[in-house]
């Protein structure tokens, strides 16, 4: 226990806890706040049902009604607790209102009628999660085919960034030829010309190609990542190249020596590309937004962002659909964040 | 959790190379063993070429050209008119007395913006940064927390902040409670200029955070090992040691966020939708809405606002490459 409270209060040098120990500790607390607290409520909210996500001002918890089932009637009835009157005190269930009175009825004794002005109940409620907010995205919303477009262009685009953005690298760290600068210079050029203010020309072509309103508009103008290909580049460079030519000694060919020995030995540049791909395709808006116009192709940012520009937003299956959708990549997140952050530290790219 | 990953991704890694074996030993045949490099080369600079370098020479046709169709054969030479109808304007610091006012809005909007979110991003970034460095316990996890939003998709930060900053939302319903009057943030215009600073601020700080963390961290300790044997005070050793010291990260830092802020566009749009009216419209959103939102689809003018974002980027470019340049010096 003192080492514990000794690991926890461990300071440079000085022996009692200052002035900046405390700043630094109100500073940090505000922000798991400030930085978890917003995400924390969405997901709590998302379990709420819709009538509670009404309710103002709004309960911490997702708390529903409590109904119970009563000897001679059917439906399952709403309990109220009693808070004036003569039956000021007891719980009791609702058979029906009629105007300013409720007729109830107290469960243990369900023979007998009681009339209770309707500003003297409260509802009894408890904690529920409302899982029908989630499954009614798979029965109504289309969820699982937004999900599966989303993982598809992840997928295959991180699929096709990695194969051609290493096969460019490697073509530019391990052979010399004539013009090798300038195309390593051109692509490096493309680093300072962001695709935002290309978007009426990549249009063009994109729908010249004739791949508008298909995922592989999505896919092909965004694979060869400067970024990638820089990346892996000052990766390759690193790797001996005796080892290379001793493969080729061996009557290794150029693709043996690049997929057997050049891709394994990248692993780690490649895992960093891998995330960057992932987390850039997951989360891309604008050009999705741009070529994509029928609902069936919909990525989920897509679908999100059309959910929430209706008039009449239904914040319970849109809520839940924001934590369906932030939960893969807090996950990878989760597993990987080390990596993650080491990997954006070297590198310097999001 | 991983197993059917690995499983899959090994999977792909054998099939894929002996599919490619055979036709890329013949292809080596024919080429050598040195030329081959292009054929590595190729797929890359073909979707490099296609929509990358190909429409950067495009933009400059679109911008030059008029009407609302997307093939440039049916499209009528204009000179210089989109810019003009861009440019066309009394006083710059009004909008009001431009010819495209919405345009010029946009432009007051984006040049506020970037001068507020970078500023006080770039400022709760090096104390975040700062504080991060001292030897506290969870170091690992603190630096998570502040990470974590980065990752988060630009629609759902704003659904995030949507769900709060509503008339009816957890915010108005605190403040009430503590007997504040309530306001609707998304619908007052400055409040809803504050939200889309504070969300993107919100939503970027850590990745800039990390980068200044990397950078204080590559300090040597031997300095303020010294400095502390000749008693200096700790103001004196933040601003003679560790702010010159950091300055190169500082620089990179600051130019890439302007870099990204004079882009920004996503949360933003799915925050306010550039509303009320045109208060949180900035320049990305008013090109999406000419050449595609909006009907008649007016390429040409949305280039021409491109090719002006650009020229701003360029510059912004060139003064990270100077700066960088003078990092590498030393």
């Amino acid at each position: 226990m003192t080492a514990v409270l000794a690991f926890l209060t461990r300071r440079r040098g000085h022996k009692r806890f200052d002035l900046t120990d405390w700043l630094t500790w109100g500073y940090l607390l505000a922000a798991v706040f400030l930085m978890f607290g917003p995400v924390f409520w969405l997901a709590l909210s998302s379990f709420k049902t819709e009538s509670a996500l009404q309710e103002y001002p709004p309960t911490m918890l997702p708390l529903a009604p409590v109904t119970v089932t009563v000897e001679g009637y059917e439906d399952p009835l709403q309990l109220f607790r009693v808070t004036g009157g003569e039956h000021e005190g007891k719980v009791l269930a609702q058979v029906r209102r009629i105007g300013l009175n409720a007729q109830m009825v107290d469960p243990a004794n369900p023979g007998e009628r009681l009339n209770v002005n309707i500003n003297d109940r409260v509802p009894e409620r408890e904690f529920t999660l409302a899982i029908g907010n989630y499954t009614t995205l798979f029965d109504r919303f289309n969820f699982a085919l937004y999900f599966w477009n989303s993982v598809f262009i992840t997928v295959v685009a991180t699929i096709i960034t990695v194969l051609f953005n290493s096969m460019a690298a490697f073509a530019l760290s391990k052979y010399k030829f004539r013009g090798r600068t300038l195309v390593f210079i051109l692509i490096i050029a493309t680093l300072m010309i962001p695709p935002t203010i290309n978007l009426v020309p990549i249009f063009l072509v994109v729908s010249e190609l004739g791949l508008v309103n298909s995922p592989w508009a999505v896919i092909w103008p965004a694979v060869a990542t400067p970024t990638g290909v820089f990346l892996l580049r000052q990766y390759m460079l690193t790797i001996p190249d005796d080892l290379l030519d001793a493969a080729r000694m061996d009557h290794a060919s150029e693709w043996r020596v690049y997929w057997r020995i050049v891709l394994p030995l990248s692993a780690p540049a490649l895992a960093v590309l891998v995330i960057f791909s992932v987390m850039w395709r997951w989360n891309e808006f604008l050009w999705p937004l741009i070529v994509l116009n029928r609902s069936e192709q919909f990525t989920l940012q897509l679908a999100l962002n059309s959910f929430q520009g209706d008039l009449q937003t239904a914040w319970a299956p849109l809520l839940a659909m924001t934590v369906l959708t932030l939960l893969p990549i807090t996950l990878v997140f989760a597993v990987l964040q080390k990596y993650i952050t080491a990997g954006i530290a070297q590198s310097g790219v999001k | 959790m991983f197993a059917p990953v690995t499983t899959a991704a090994s999977w792909l890694y054998r099939g894929a190379f002996e599919i490619f074996e055979r036709p890329m030993l013949a292809i080596q045949k024919m080429t050598g063993a040195q030329r081959i490099a292009w054929v590595f080369l190729f797929p890359n600079l073909l979707i490099f070429s296609l929509f990358t370098f190909l429409p950067i020479i495009l933009n400059f046709f679109y911008a030059t050209t008029g009407s609302d169709r997307i093939l440039l054969s049916e499209r009528p030479y204009v000179g210089a008119e989109n810019f003009a109808s861009l440019l066309a304007c009394e006083n710059y610091l009004d909008p009001n007395s431009c010819g495209r006012d919405i345009f010029w809005r946009a432009v007051h909007n984006t040049g506020w913006f970037v001068v507020l979110q970078v500023g006080f991003m770039i400022l709760f970034s090096l104390v975040t940064a700062l504080v991060l460095n001292r030897d506290i316990p969870f170091r690992g996890f603190f630096r998570s927390v502040f990470f974590y939003p980065v990752l988060l998709s630009p629609v759902v930060v704003a659904l995030i902040w949507k769900w709060i900053l509503q008339r009816y939302g957890v915010l108005n319903a605190t403040l009430e409670g503590w007997g504040f009057p309530v306001v609707n943030w998304l619908v007052e215009a400055d409040w809803a200029f504050f939200w889309i600073v504070f969300v993107s601020i919100w939503a970027h700080m850590g990745f800039y955070t990390l980068i200044l963390l990397a950078g204080l961290q590559a300090i040597p300790s031997d300095v303020y090992e010294a400095a502390e044997m000749d008693g200096a005070s700790k103001w004196r050793v933040f601003s003679k040691i560790t702010m010159p010291l950091l300055m190169p990260t500082m620089v990179v830092v600051i130019v890439l966020s302007l870099i990204r802020a004079v882009q920004a566009f996503d949360e933003i749009f799915v925050l306010t939708g550039g509303g009320p009216g045109s208060a949180t419209l900035l320049v990305l959103q008013f090109i999406y809405e000419t050449g595609f939102a909006f009907r008649p689809q007016l390429f040409g003018l949305a280039a021409a606002a491109s090719l002006l974002m650009a020229a701003v980027l360029l510059v912004l470019t060139l003064l990270q490459l100077a700066a960088t340049r003078k990092q590498a010096e030393g």
